[in-house]
């Protein structure tokens, strides 16, 4: 079923750590300057957020990346259909950690990322804190009632198994 | 498998034939629930409530958690299973985006070093 893992491929792991947070975990083989870079730097952002398999590319992304600054993601086929994701960030300290909020809607989630270097590998740690139990089942889609773009999100999963990858 | 699926679906025919024990499973859709609460809700004693639940959890319908001295019920597996699918549905994304982070950054760092020479 699954694509060969590259080599050094480092697993990716998922935690539902309380009623209205998520974390996810994942180590990377180079220093947190430059996995930082990856997540703060427009033209870098754009090669992995949306890879190939998610099926919907990225059609802009603009980040003004200090406290109090915004973001805004555009995804889709054309401008037409496209669906956008923005917020702003609530805290940056450069290679160390990024706070933003996500304003699509009242119960999305604030997004913390932390970098951790040890031994010239950063550990990534992505923690979504939603506003409440029933703001992260709305999300989750745990609850039926799936919010548009998470329906959407499911198509692209499903296209992501049918490649197997 | 088949054996168990009919066991499991005749044990909750069994846990659905009373109109009571739907009933609680129609309250726990709306919010979970201790014990106590949802033998107020249906007047029945502590003890009978307490029984139903067992009928509903036994079939899966039903789990509880207890907290403190507190018996909390709330809709079961169906729930479980969605939450879990969904998280793997999400780790999955994120793992094809860490992929494609993977390769971004054996670029950047072939690239600095590179730049250092």
């Amino acid at each position: 079923m699954e694509s060969k893992p590259t080599p050094m491929k480092n697993p990716t792991t998922v935690e539902r750590t309380s009623e209205r947070e998520l974390v996810v975990r994942r180590t990377f083989n180079g220093p947190a300057h430059i996995v930082f870079q990856a997540w703060t730097k427009p033209e870098l952002f754009m090669r992995w957020w949306a890879p190939k398999s998610m099926g919907v590319p990225m059609l802009s992304c603009e980040m003004d990346v200090r406290v109090g600054g915004g973001y805004r993601i555009a995804f889709g086929h054309d401008a037409a259909s496209a669906m956008e994701f923005f917020g702003k960030y609530l805290d940056v300290i450069p290679n160390a950690r990024l706070v933003w909020t996500n304003e699509e809607s009242d119960d999305a989630a604030v997004t913390t990322v932390t970098f951790e270097e040890k031994d010239g590998m950063t550990l990534l740690v992505l923690h979504e804190l939603y506003p409440s139990k029933e703001a992260f089942e709305a999300n989750s889609g745990a609850e039926g009632g799936l919010p548009e773009q998470f329906e959407q999100l499911d198509e692209l999963l499903l296209t992501l198994g049918a490649e197997g990858a | 498998m088949v054996q168990y699926s009919q066991t499991r679906l005749d044990t909750s025919f069994a846990a659905l034939s009373d109109a009571t024990r739907r009933g609680i499973l129609e309250q726990l859709g709306r919010a979970d629930a201790s014990i106590t609460d949802l033998a107020e809700t249906f007047r029945m004693t502590l003890t009978g409530m307490k029984k139903h639940v067992g009928v509903l959890e036994r079939a899966g319908l039903v789990i509880t958690q207890k907290v403190g001295r507190v018996r909390t019920c709330k809709l079961g597996v169906r729930r479980l299973e969605e939450e879990a699918a969904w998280l793997e549905s999400y780790r999955q994304l994120w793992d094809a985006r860490f992929d494609a982070l993977d390769k971004l950054v054996e670029e950047l760092k072939q690239k600095e070093k590179d730049d250092g020479e």
